[in-house]
């Protein structure tokens, strides 16, 4: 029933529909005249469709033939990336009208790459599973070149498009792969023709897939891109690369392998524990030399997205559960931490360097001790969220058999310890400087505390996310 | 006889040289999209020679799509290219390199 099927992506249309209207107004209405109040309204819209997706959604429905599938999995990773959109539209209105960066572009791409990633996490079909990354991605390589007039941003949109175009190549041809010897694009499907012995090419398919969605996590050592286009992207499309995008694609992730390689677990399990353990190391070790806290973030989300591989690893509907529950809780301290970013200012220009923040507590000592939590948990001390986070993924690894992957990943989180702890040491200890100055704007100092506040608070229960994922995670993985 | 193992090994060439044209070409940006569109229509002869042996028409749709999404990518791209151009004034790979790594 076609009623049935549009009555499954309603939200999506509706999002799609919104920014198309977005885009039509304002380019006959005014401009970037309206940016800031687009921006906005914008942002509010996604967290609607966030509430609506989560207070409506019940039960699994696939739509058109089994390509589009409408369960506890998606919409969990859709409210998630939903809302963290949200949150980081909201907080960068304020910092890009100051910059003089505030296009009305900006809001649309960003609504319509959140279309391609809610395509993303429900796709249920190669055809499906490619248009909705390349939505996500065109947006994406479009707003990494946002600023024009710099150099930097321009040459990371350049990377990211380059990059990006390869790992779309590398997944597509696994797809084709996969699509010859399955006989089918319906991981339904494939499922059936991937069940314990399996041709070489259908082997070969899964890796090159494989390959191609490690690219868009920027899982080692497909991570290359990651810091030069974080760099060099304005801050507040910073803060969106570091979370929603990286949430769809490790949704996506999940999704390809249960949902149509789930049958031989055994094959791809070593190729993501490897990932996983490349990812972690890689991304501790590497962050320890940055000067600029904008390339130490993308050295700490290679880091995290290691973590949550090894969920994945695990197998499992507890690994599953486990990398729901950690994306989550990395998508918060992100978005606290990038609120923090932004506001790094000296004489009214954005500052970067770690240095700046010589003695930041004297002057701010409450934004100081929230950014203090939110490295904490980072870098997973108990008892802050980050801590249990990691708990959830190391229990995953180890009930799955892959203790020395467990091992591995407490070593790792050790040393990527010190190089949080070196900034809160700048922050409390360190040398008397020239001080950041410039206030923070309201949505900022809000984004910062109340996730400051979660990472405190959220020991108690995790806010409830945890039965959720479990559900999630079991409506996925059979 | 041609068989499809033929038409696959053309199509495995195709996407290698690609490959290698990124990674291997130390001159020109523009070079590097046209090894991107030679991957992504390596894929396409792999979608199409599948969907013919195996009788089944869902290769090829997905084949337009590629396309369609293929000249999408290369717009953008060259967009970006203009923009960096601009500001630049210049489109070698080695000068792709403000930021290290």
């Amino acid at each position: 029933m076609i009623s049935a099927d549009i009555q499954t992506v309603l939200p999506e249309i509706v999002l799609a529909l919104f920014a198309m209207a977005a885009l039509l107004g304002v380019v006959y209405g005014g401009k970037d005249r309206l940016a800031g109040r687009l921006t906005s309204l914008t942002g509010l819209v996604l967290a609607l469709i966030a509430l609506w997706i989560a207070y409506t959604g019940e039960g699994t429905r696939t739509a058109f033939g089994g390509s589009f599938n409408d369960d506890g999995f998606a919409r969990f990773a859709k409210v998630t990336v939903l809302l963290s959109a949200a949150a980081v539209l909201l907080m960068s209105r304020d910092y890009m009208q100051r910059r003089g960066l505030l296009r009305f572009e900006y809001p649309v791409l960003v609504a319509l790459s959140v279309v391609g990633m809610m395509v993303m996490v429900s796709a249920g079909d190669l055809m499906v599973l490619y248009m909705g990354l390349e939505l996500q991605s065109l947006a994406l390589y479009v707003i990494a070149a946002l600023r024009r007039d710099s150099a930097k941003s321009t040459e990371a949109g350049l990377k990211y498009f380059v990059l990006g175009a390869l790992s779309s190549g590398l997944l597509l041809y696994g797809a084709s792969l996969t699509y010859g010897f399955a006989g089918t694009t319906l991981f339904s499907g494939i499922i059936e023709a991937a069940s314990d012995d399996i041709s070489l090419g259908l082997l070969f398919g899964l890796v090159f897939l494989i390959s191609g969605v490690a690219f868009k996590v920027s899982a080692a050592p497909f991570h290359m891109w990651t810091p030069d286009v974080y760099e060099g992207s304005p801050t507040p499309v910073t803060a969106f690369f570091a979370t929603a995008p990286k949430v769809a694609a490790m949704a996506l992730f999940a999704r390809i392998i249960h949902d149509a390689f789930g049958g031989i677990v055994g094959e791809w399990q070593q190729i993501i524990a490897f990932l996983s353990v490349l990812s972690m190391f890689l991304g501790a070790v590497a962050a320890i030399g940055q000067t600029n806290i904008k390339r130490l973030m993308a050295y700490s989300s290679i880091a995290h997205m290691g973590f949550a591989l090894m969920g994945l690893a695990a197998g499992s509907v507890l690994g599953v559960q486990a990398m729901l529950i950690y994306m989550a809780i990395y998508v918060t301290m992100n978005i606290g931490t990038f609120a923090f970013i932004l506001s790094m200012e000296k004489d009214g220009r954005p500052v970067v360097e770690i240095s700046a923040l010589n003695m930041y507590s004297k002057r701010e000592p409450l934004r100081a001790l929230a950014m203090l939590v939110l490295l904490f948990s980072l870098a997973g001390v108990p008892p802050m969220v980050g801590f249990f986070g990691k708990f959830y993924v190391l229990r995953a690894a180890y009930d799955a058999g892959l203790a020395w992957l467990a091992v591995a990943g407490v070593i790792a989180s050790v040393i990527g310890a010190y190089y949080y702890l070196r900034i809160v040491f700048v922050m409390y200890f360190g040398k008397e400087s020239e001080a950041l100055d410039g206030a923070m704007p309201v949505f900022q100092w809000l984004m910062l505390m109340g996730s400051a506040a979660a990472m405190v608070v959220g020991v108690v229960n995790l806010f409830g996310i945890e039965p959720l994922a479990a559900a999630a995670a079991a409506t996925l993985v059979n | 006889m041609i068989g499809i193992e033929h038409y696959l090994a053309v199509a495995a060439t195709l996407f290698v040289i690609g490959i290698f044209g990124l990674f291997l070409n130390r001159k020109n940006v523009i070079i590097l999209l046209m090894s991107i569109e030679l991957m992504l229509l390596a894929v396409n002869i792999n979608l199409v020679s599948f969907s013919h042996y195996l009788g089944d028409l869902v290769g090829q749709v997905f084949t337009l799509f590629v396309l369609t999404v293929a000249a999408a990518e290369a717009a953008i791209g060259l967009a970006i290219l203009v923009c960096f151009f601009r500001v630049r004034g210049t489109i070698d790979v080695e000068d792709v390199n403000v930021m290290k790594g």
